[in-house]
Parts: structure tokens; sequence; C-alpha cells
């Protein structure tokens, strides 16, 4: 625990965190602007269709503080402990980050000599302020909503990975972002991709204690050029007292193809919009998601499949367990544009509550305005059928044995489509060490 | 060491409707038993209440396996004491292979005081087995990898079964219609593989409409359910007696019975 008083999330605060930081001019305004703009705006309220579902009432910004610079009495290790993509993993680089500051970055040298930039975005403002001032907040819609405005006024720490043209990383990244108890994480994750890249990103969130609270209010940006290849992979294990908002959108360019992975284990309330824009043609996305949510955990995704150019695919598959008293609220949509002649759009939701007080909503939606598409979606709730488990039963199983055998099969689907081992391992545990005794 | 699987006077009901009314059966290891009878009788009830399924309430009787009280274990301590129903309706686990389902399974039973969580059978070694086995049943490798009963076909899933009981090596298999939905052909290879298994290697009940399961399970005793109860039990010639002229005479001799049965039935149509 930091006994520091922290800057609170008021214009005092906001005022005394751009004070402690040295940034450029550019960078000021920008955070100083969408400082104003959130000011100006309301918290959301559930009359706001987004928000309709999600009630927010509990959620109190000035219990916690924008993150500050000063130092953690949280040792390295302690840290680097909390990951668990790693094992087993040679990676190109790896940037571990304690309460939105770095705590260590490194990249391999031979990524370096090929112009390979993967680091704390902060530092990259100063060093290759052209490039990210192109990129940051290009993506994502600082406007959206008071949470979106004060991420963008007060991110900290970050990170960036540019991958030149034609570069190929053989070897995943790493990106490991951890809260402490109480702590504050307002990274800001910018994925750029020139034309013919090639990149693996592991991006994993964790907490020092699972029961402490903590807040998370994050934005991912991701820009992939024609013809580049990304595979993404986000594991949310925040601690359960974490509220968790983020804005997290990527925009593919022409035949370039995206894979996107996610888990959201963690978190009291989580609402984040995903969103894919499909802008060159022939862009192809595979979206895959697991939620898994117990006790009175509450996580929405907004989904958002967005095809701006012909003949492009995109593929999304969310797969969501409830247990206990908790809630999973997905709305997916496929807009297609009046251009986006040939789209080939697929979105799929299915559900396994676990207990009758767990809830799962689940909508999908289309607006389809081109004439020449083929778009399909569809949405599964089920509950775990007791006849599946006294067969497991029957051959031995206990009860708990056979739940987590009927879960785990459940989204094995997912589980499919992941091609590296340390993502399906921590996976599983994840998944494994969620799954509790039912009567 | 001899076993004993015993069943006295068991009384059954699914919510208050009567559908066992005091079944009594003995099985010694190592014996194969007929369990005949027509639709609606109580055979499937029989099965699932010696396994011990939730829906079944025992209302009277006792089930016992040597000197163990069955009645008061949950199914997979029944399961793990040695105790295996072959379903006639298998349940599809969709995204788990049979292979690891089997695994599991196959860990479970032959340690019964394993807790969860500790390590399962080795993977090479189970694989070895679990191939010869299947070898051994003309299976397909593939079948293996394909999810627990997912997508399978009626017959596949009695294959599966069998494969099953062939690796759970129980002290007592109960089969419940094992050959329905198969071919002339799959029956028979269904028959073969039951005596492989099973013959005087366990106690057999097996419950069946039909004699060519039988062919190669010869049945010391044949039993006949009507209206929840065992009404008449004889050797294979009943049986064969059965098959040839069907169960009037059954219902003749025992009207009370067919009374009862014909209640069942009416009440399965209504609900």
């Amino acid at each position: 625990m930091t006994t520091t008083t922290l800057s609170t999330f008021d214009a005092a605060g906001f005022e005394s965190f751009l004070q402690e930081r040295q940034e450029p001019q550019w960078l000021k305004e920008m955070r100083q602007q969408a400082w104003n703009q959130a000011e100006a705006m309301q918290w959301p309220e559930r009359r706001h269709e987004e928000w309709l579902r999600t009630d927010i009432r509990m959620f109190q910004i000035n219990r916690f503080g924008i993150p500050s610079s000063v130092a953690s009495d949280v040792e390295p290790e302690q840290v680097a402990e909390a990951h668990q993509l790693r094992a087993g993993v040679e990676t190109a680089g790896q940037i571990e980050t304690l309460d939105s500051q770095i705590v260590n970055a490194s990249l391999k040298e031979t990524w370096k000599e090929r112009g390979v930039l993967f680091g704390s975005l902060e530092d990259h403002c100063e060093s290759q302020a052209d490039l990210v001032r192109e990129y940051l907040f290009s993506v994502t819609n600082t406007e959206h909503d008071k949470f979106a405005a004060l991420h963008a006024a007060t991110w900290a720490g970050g990170q960036i990975l540019y991958v030149p043209r034609g570069v190929v990383i053989d070897e995943p990244l790493h990106i490991g972002s951890v809260l402490s108890g109480g702590g504050t994480d307002t990274t800001h994750t910018l994925v750029i991709l020139e034309e013919g890249a090639e990149a693996t990103l592991l991006h994993e969130c964790n907490c020092l204690d699972p029961s402490a609270s903590g807040l998370h209010l994050g934005g991912i940006e991701i820009i992939q050029k024609p013809n580049s290849h990304l595979r993404y992979v986000n594991l949310q294990e925040w601690g359960h007292k974490t509220f968790n908002f983020a804005m997290q959108k990527a925009t593919v360019d022409r035949d370039a193809t995206l894979q996107w992975t996610l888990a959201a284990m963690g978190s009291q309330l989580t609402k984040v919009n995903q969103s894919v824009d499909l802008v060159g043609p022939g862009a192809n996305s595979q979206v895959n998601g697991v939620m898994f949510t117990e006790a009175r955990q509450h996580i929405a995704y907004h989904t958002l499949q967005h095809h701006k150019a012909p003949n492009c695919r995109s593929d999304f598959l969310y797969k969501s367990a409830q247990q206990d008293n908790s809630r999973t609220v997905w709305r997916g949509m496929i807009k297609v544009d009046p251009e986006a002649q040939k789209t080939d759009g697929y979105q799929r939701n299915d559900n396994l509550v676990l207990s009758s007080n767990a809830r799962a909503d689940s909508i999908p939606g289309l607006e389809i305005e081109a004439d020449d598409v083929r778009c399909t979606h569809g949405s599964t709730t089920a509950k775990v059928d007791e006849e599946q488990i006294f067969y497991a039963r029957c051959r031995g199983f206990t009860r708990k044995e056979a739940t987590r055998m009927i879960v785990s099969g459940f989204f094995q689907q997912i589980f499919d489509r992941i091609t590296i081992d340390s993502v399906r391992d921590a996976l599983g545990d994840a998944i494994a060490r969620q799954v509790r005794e039912y009567d | 060491m001899n076993h004993i699987l015993k069943i006295e006077d068991l009384h059954v009901t699914v919510g208050d409707k009567p559908i066992l009314r005091g079944v009594n059966l003995t099985i010694q290891h190592g014996e194969t038993h007929a369990l005949m009878g027509p639709n609606g009788s109580g055979k499937s009830t029989l099965g699932l209440a010696i396994m011990g399924h939730p829906g079944y309430e025992i209302t009277g009787g006792k089930i016992h396996l040597n000197d163990q009280d069955v009645l008061e274990m949950e199914a997979d301590e029944r399961a793990r004491a040695g105790i295996f129903l072959a379903f006639q309706r298998p349940m599809a686990i969709p995204g788990v292979k049979m292979a690891d389902f089997l695994r599991h399974a196959t860990t479970n039973i032959r340690r019964p005081d394993r807790k969860e969580g500790e390590e399962l059978i080795p993977m090479r070694e189970f694989r070895k087995e679990l191939k010869d086995r299947m070898a051994h049943l003309r299976m397909d490798v593939e079948f293996a990898r394909r999810y627990v009963n997912d997508g399978f076909s009626g017959g596949e899933m009695k294959r599966a079964e069998i494969l099953q009981l062939a690796m759970l090596q129980p002290k007592f298999a109960i089969l419940d219609e094992t050959d329905s939905g198969l071919d002339a052909d799959a029956v028979r290879l269904a028959s073969e593989s039951i005596a492989e298994i099973g013959h005087q290697k366990m106690g057999l009940l097996i419950i069946t409409h039909h004699d060519k399961l039988l062919e190669h399970n010869p049945p010391q005793f044949t039993h006949v359910m009507l209206g929840g109860r065992i009404v008449e039990t004889g050797g294979p010639e009943l049986a064969d007696e059965l098959h040839e002229n069907g169960y009037d005479r059954i219902r003749k001799t025992y009207p009370e019975a067919e009374a009862a049965n014909q209640e069942m039935l009416a009440e399965e149509a209504t609900a």
C-alpha cells in the first residue's frame, strides 16, 4: 500500500497530475481538452441505451486517484509473478506496468534494429512525437462518454507497438498490466502495423490482491495497414472489486487479418466497447470472447463489427458462463455500409447459466445498408443440464468435476481457435479456478 | 471375490407416481441376467434407480452391493463402487473429447479414493490402453477425438457405451437396450463385444426386447417385468418363449400387474 496522497479525479487533482508530468505541449493540450470535455459531461444514466443494463450508481470515482509517478513499494518480482501468459513463451519483448507506471520494458535488439517500437507510450510521445500524434486517439472516440473523456485526459504509462512495413515478428510480444489494491490503471495501448507487417501480442491484466478494489479506465487502439496480420490476446483478471471501463477498437485495412481473442474473468463491474472497423476490401477479422462471472460480478460488452468496405469478412463468437448472482451483458452489432457489398458477417453469443440467480443478456443486432451481403447471427442461452451431470457422475465424476468438465467443454470452441499453448493453458486454468460447486 | 448386488422390495416413484412396486433381484458376480418386459413396465427406471438418478425417489426397499448400502451413496460413489449403467439414451457433452472424458472416468473408477485435482492416469499409458481396446472393438481411433456423444448416431452412442464398459470394468453392469437403434450386424458385434468384456467377469443385467443381443450372452436367469414388478423368473428358455410368443401369456397370468402397467402407460401418454 502506498501512503502518498494521490491526485483525485477533480480539477485540482488533474492540475497537479499535469504539473507533475514533463510532457510535450501538444499532449498537455490534448489532455486539457479531454478533461474539459469530461467536466462538461454527465455520468451515464440508465436511461441511456448503452447503460440500460449496467448500473454504475455504486461507482464513486472520488475513491480512486489519478495515477501518479510516485514510486511504489511493490517489488518488481511481485508484478512479474502476477502474469499468466508468459509461461514457456519466448517473447520478442515485454512491458510490465503497475498502476499505470512502467516497471520494465524491453525489446530484443534484432527487432529494434528493424525499426520495431515496443515500449512505454509516454516515453514515445517525446521520442516519436510525429508518429504518436498521428495515431493517438485517431481510432477511438474520446467523446463517447465521460469515461472515454476521462481516460483521454488521464491516461498514463501505456504501451506502443509499431511494426514497420514488411516486418514479421515471429515471437509473441507480452504486455502485463497489474493493479495494486486500491490502484488506478489508465493504460492506453496503441498498436500500429504497417503494410505487410505481422505480430502476436499477448496482453493481460492482473491484480496483486484478487479481493481488493481498483479502477481501470482504459483504451486500446489498433491500426492495421493493408495486408498486415495481427493476433491479439487479452486476458482480463482484475480483482473482483475493480471497476473496469474501456474503449477498444481496431481498424483493419485491405487484405489485413485480425484475430482478437479476449477473456473477461475479473472485475466487479465491466463496461467495454469493443469495435472492429473493416475499412479496406478483403479485410478479415475474427473476434473470440470468453466471459465467466461469479458472485455479484457484472460484465457488459458492447461490440461492433463495422463493414465499411466491400468483400470483408467478420467472424465473431462470444461464449459466456454465469454463476452465483452474476450477470453478463452482450449487445452486438454488425453494421454494413452501403458500399460494403459482398460482406460476410457472422455473430454469435452462447451462454451457459450456472445458477438460477445468474443472468445473461444477449442481444445480437444487424444494421445492413448494402444489398448483396451474407450476415448471420445467433444467440443461445442454456442451463447446465442435470441429465449431463448425472451421466458424468455415473462415470465416476464428482458433481464439481462434472460441472467443471461441462463448463470447459462449453468454452472448447474458443480454445479450438487459440493457437498459442500458454494462452490456452492460462485460460483453462482461469476457468477452472472460477468454477465452484453447485447443489 | 464373490460380489453380490441385491435389490429387495424396491419401490420407486417419479413425482408422486409409483413406477417400481416392489422389485426383488439378486445378481452374483459372473452371472448374466436378462431383464425383459413390455414398454413402460419399469425396466429403465430400475437401471436409473440403481445408479441413483435424482429424479427417481426411493420410497421403500434396499439395494446392497456386498455389505454396502447403495442407497446411501451418490451416483459417482456407486460408479466408483463398481456399478455401471450403459444408458439407453446417453447424454452429449459438447466440447469434451471422448478420450479426455474416459481418462478422467477411468482414473476415478480405478482409484475410488482419488481426490479432486489429483493426477490422472498418465496420458501415454492411457492412450495406449484406449487404442488397444478400440482396436479390439473394431472402432476407429478417430472416435476418441470426437466430443462425447455429440452428433453421434444412435449406433455410435451404443458403441461408445460399450467402449466405456470395456474401459471401466465394473463389477456389475446394467445394459439398457444397448441393441436399440442398431442394425443386425451391429447388434451381433455388440453382443460379441459384451460377451468378451463381461461374460463371467461381471454381473450383467441385460435389458432388451430382442434375442440377438443375448446370442453371445446366454442368460442364466430371465426376468419379466410388468407393472413395476418382476412377475416371473426363469432360465434361458423363458427369454426364448417371450421372443417367440410375446407377452400375452404374461399379461393374462398377472392381471393386476397388467392393470398397473396400463395405468403407467396411460399416465406417460398424458404427461
